[in-house]
């Protein structure tokens, strides 16, 4: 069957190289509205997908009847768990979720059965058809609840009952004891991802007797093992291709429609498109772990951190997805980028009822830097000191000792990240003749300036690039160099998923800079190369960009080969010596030549902890940001405006210097909106405000100027230096805002997103 | 029923729409035209953005018949087989396209911003732009981006 209308390659041309800005290859699709998402494919012979959910979030099912919905006309299947011809369950990396549900649902909005027909709408309203009977059961909400005897224990196989994983630090063996101690409380929120570009797809059956899929995720070849599982097929039969992806930030990590579309157009033999709506996004992907954290933070009279300990809660909600992983890095992560001779943390991940939740940029670090970070105010206070004073002091830096017992191997400039935020020129306070716009409550025209009060505050986090704890964490990269049209072209093949962040335009630098080569063609993402890994954990620019740098220094070195004599190096579409003197012409030299390399690179390995101390190698890499929040707050209303949100970051290498400025720019803003309105509320397992109307994320409006510092502090492990660039500034930009809410108003603020009436209440 | 609407210049038809379906899905699946955006299909973040005659209007919120007999322009219908319209031109030089599903009903609104009001301040911009979400740029290469395509039109 012929392929849907898809996004090709994208041409990249010009001198861009590694540390210039070059357009990227996809803007011009872009901004013509002429870019294939994957809402946007379509086939003249195709069916539309959807899914009836569970309206509870905890029910035993009794009884399934689909022959009401198959009756409506226009419908071509109506499939149900009976109809997974593979294994029934799925999962990164425990599977212990069902495709469709069989005898019990575990979350509100969980598949029970997908349904294909000719128009979307009848699609819908077929699947409202199928009646289910349900046996509902009180559900499991509350995850200190959930670890206790007594709860009911939702996956009767999972060894430690509703426990996912307890990571345990023990590091130090000094005195819990100090002359000033602070301790706290801090709750976070369930916040969305809220990409724009809805979950979507197509599968499209193959005459071999498999498929094609094409999708907008973050990792092709995860999404490709979980399919065939579920499928029964062979994975070589399951060809996945990219589609356009409009955002990810975590919540494409794991599956959503992807085996539903591929039962369907199995069952049918035609390509089935589904694409959700913005209501069922709320539950088609995971999201943020709410989280309760206890800290306790001792230090000495002049301010020295003596020890440290926290206990952490995630409610990992239905089914584990990621839960592990986020729980080992809220733990290793847990003492912020501090040295503290004596750490101990715990921190235990929680089936409930609640929403599955799993990857949101940040990754367990985020929740974990809202109360660190709230904890060194506190002790600031308690010391009398000012909050960057007390931070400086107790920075890691290179050398240091992490909790886990690793050493920080390469820069690590905290103090110098927080003292460039401190030193930026305050914005100026409001004049005398202002626009109503400059005031918390906006047009809402609230106040003139009666009540409002100025606040600024400071956080500062630590991140972890790439994937940790002993993963096998590698990418895949195809580089060809060959004669086009009487001049050099590079092509570029990977399988890593382009979500926004700008790889595309990436891995045609790095081309460029290793072969000196002014045409790059970046080939679409698909299977038919091996895994790139996820485009995750601010990983892609270090993992895939190695492997096209590795596979680009085969290419070149075939090509100099050729070349023989003195050749040393290409640049300018040229053979040159080790001088740079030009010594042939790189199309005469290549002639009809194709040199082609396929290279598999890893970074350096990562060691699992140690389950008693927490000890080892975790971590290849960190990466670290600041922020400097300055805030209007109406005390009165409990209206908040942010005025500005300055942030510095290392960035190890500035490959591409206007990108990493955006990736900074849109972290921080999403650490905004955790801060004061980002929040899925659950009652009861029920999800409250699964809309844009009702969940908030920020507009144009609530977004301040964010002036940008970058530090280019080389790692010397990492491909050229960098580091990884998209997670570090959502971490510090929530906790920066709620301290100078704190300044403004003198309220404790121990949990985001701040409301209103914590602001006005007691 | 069978809706005729002018997009884009061109005199288009569609055959059995269904009375519910909107002006949104009428263009993108039925007419071949998906530039325009399904973010929320709630009216809330501005990524289907439309002229309807001349006015920017959620093709979400609009009922397919409603655009009976009326023109559109779609982002698609800005620039021209060669060149990009200065306004699309200012978002790729400004670096404010990432994943770009907020990009055409941002353009579409800051097309009609910049030609209502090429002085407007930052804060009629971002008063402007307000109904049109973006999760990947916190906005500031937006920003930079009207302001450039203001200054185009200025001139
Ligand atoms: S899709 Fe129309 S406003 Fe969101
Ligand atoms: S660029 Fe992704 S939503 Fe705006």
């Amino acid at each position: 069957m012929s392929a849907p209308t898809r996004q090709g390659g994208l041409t990249s041309t010009g001198t861009g190289g590694v540390g210039d800005s070059p357009q990227r290859p996809d803007a011009n699709l872009k901004v013509r509205g002429e870019f294939a998402y994957s809402s946007d494919l379509w086939h003249e012979d195709m069916l539309w997908g959807a899914t009836l959910r569970s309206p509870h979030p905890h029910a035993r099912i009794r009884g399934l009847d689909t022959s009401a919905a198959l009756a409506v006309p226009g419908v071509y299947a109506v499939l149900t768990h009976e109809d997974v011809p593979g294994e029934n369950i799925y999962g990164l990396e425990h599977p212990d979720q069902p495709v469709l549900a069989a005898d019990v649902v575990r979350y509100q909005g969980e598949p029970i059965a997908i349904v294909a027909a000719d128009h979307p709408e009848t699609a819908r309203r077929a699947a409202a058809r199928v009646r289910v009977d349900y046996e509902v059961l009180d559900p499991v909400t509350d995850a200190a609840a959930a670890l206790r005897a007594d709860a009911p224990v939702l996956h009767p196989h999972n060894p430690g009952g509703n426990l996912v994983r307890h990571a345990r630090i023990r590091h130090g063996s000094g005195p819990l004891t100090a002359d000033v101690v602070v301790t706290g409380e801090y709750t976070v929120g369930m916040q969305d991802q809220a990409f724009l570009g809805p979950e979507s797809g197509m599968a499209v059956p193959a005459e071999d007797g498999g498929l094609d899929l094409y999708i907008a995720t973050q990792w092709l070849h995860a999404d490709r093992r979980q399919i065939a599982r579920a499928l029964g097929m062979d994975e070589e039969k399951v060809r996945l291709h990219l589609a356009g992806v409009g955002g990810a930030f975590g919540a494409r990590e794991d599956l959503s429609m992807q085996v539903h579309a591929c039962l369907l157009a199995l069952r049918t033999g035609k390509p089935v498109k589904i694409v959700y709506g913005r209501e069922e996004s709320f539950f088609g992907h995971v999201h943020r772990h709410p989280a309760v954290l206890r800290y306790e933070h001792g230090a000495t009279r002049d301010g020295d951190l003596v020890y440290v300990r926290a206990s952490m809660i995630l409610d990992g909600g239905a089914y584990a997805s990621t839960t592990a992983a986020v729980t080992g890095n809220a733990a290793t992560l847990g003492a912020g980028p501090y040295q503290a001779p004596t750490v101990e943390i715990d921190c235990y991940g929680v089936y409930t009822n609640n929403p599955p939740c799993g990857a949101m940029r940040g990754f367990g670090a985020v929740q974990a830097c809202f109360a660190y970070e709230s904890q060194m105010d506190k002790l600031a206070q308690a010391l009398g000191m000012s909050p960057v004073d007390v931070r400086v002091r107790n920075a890691v830096e290179q050398g240091s000792v992490m909790p886990t017992g690793q050493v920080v191997d390469s820069a690590a400039p905290v103090g110098e990240l927080l003292a460039l935020v401190r030193d930026r020129p305050l914005p100026p306070e409001r004049g005398a003749t202002f626009d109503l716009r400059e005031l918390p409550g906006g047009v809402s025209n609230t106040t003139h300036g009666e009540g409002v009060v100025r606040g600024v505050g400071y956080g500062v986090g630590i991140k972890n690039v790439a994937f940790s704890e002993g993963f096998d964490d590698y990418s895949t990269a195809r580089v060809r160099l060959e004669v086009t049209g009487g001049e050099p072209v590079v092509s570029v093949h990977t399988a890593a998923a382009e979500v926004g962040q700008g790889l595309v335009t990436l891995k045609a630098q790095i081309a460029r800079t290793e072969l000196g080569v002014a045409r790059v063609v970046i080939l679409p993402s698909d299977t038919a190369v091996g895994s790139a890994g996820s485009s995750s954990a601010s990983r892609q620019s270090y993992v895939t960009g190695g492997a096209v740098r590795a596979a680009c220094e085969r290419v070149r070195a075939d090509v100099l080969a050729l070349a023989g004599g003195a050749a040393a190096g290409l640049a300018g579409g040229k053979v040159v010596d080790g001088a740079g003197v030009v010594l042939a012409d790189l199309v005469e030299v290549l002639g009809e030549a194709v040199v082609e390399h396929t290279v598999e690179w890893r970074h350096r390995p990562t060691e699992a902890l140690d389950p008693v101390t927490g000890q080892g190698f975790a971590h290849v890499q960190y990466a670290f940001a600041a922020h400097r929040a300055v805030v209007d707050v109406d005390v009165e209303l409990g209206l908040v405006r942010v005025v500005e949100l300055a942030c510095a970051q290392d960035v190890g290498r500035a490959m591409n210097p206007d990108a990493v400025v955006g990736q900074i720019q849109g972290g921080s803003a999403q650490g905004l909106g955790l801060a004061v309105m980002e929040e899925i509320q659950v009652v009861g397992g029920v999800v409250r405000n699964p809309s844009f109307t009702d969940y908030l994320i920020p507009t144009v409006l609530d977004m301040p100027p964010m002036p940008i510092d970058v530090l280019e502090r080389a790692d010397p492990h990492a491909p050229y230096g960098l580091r990884g660039v998209g997670e570090p500034p959502t971490l510090s930009s929530t906790p920066a805002i709620v301290a100078a809410i704190r300044a403004a108003t003198g309220k404790a603020l121990t949990r985001v997103p701040v409301r209103p009436e914590h602001i006005v209440g007691d | 029923m069978r809706v005729n609407i002018e997009i884009n210049g061109e005199r288009h038809t569609a055959d059995d729409v269904w009375p519910g379906e909107s002006l949104l899905y009428v263009l993108r699946e039925r007419l071949g035209l998906p530039g325009s955006k399904n973010a929320c299909e709630q009216g809330e973040c501005g990524s289907c953005t439309v002229y309807l005659d001349d006015t920017p209007v959620c093709a979400c919120l609009v009922a397919a018949g409603q655009a009976e007999g009326r023109s559109v322009r779609t982002v698609e219908g800005l620039g021209t087989e060669d060149e990009l319209d200065p306004v699309q031109e200012a978002f790729v030089r400004t670096g404010a396209v990432q994943c770009g599903f907020c990009t055409p009903g941002l353009i579409v609104a800051a097309h009609e911003l910049v030609h209502r009001s090429p002085d407007a301040t930052d804060a009629e911009i971002r008063e402007a732009l307000a109904g049109n979400l973006c999760r990947c740029t916190g906005y500031e290469k937006i920003l930079d981006a009207v302001r450039l395509a203001a200054k185009g039109v200025q001139r």
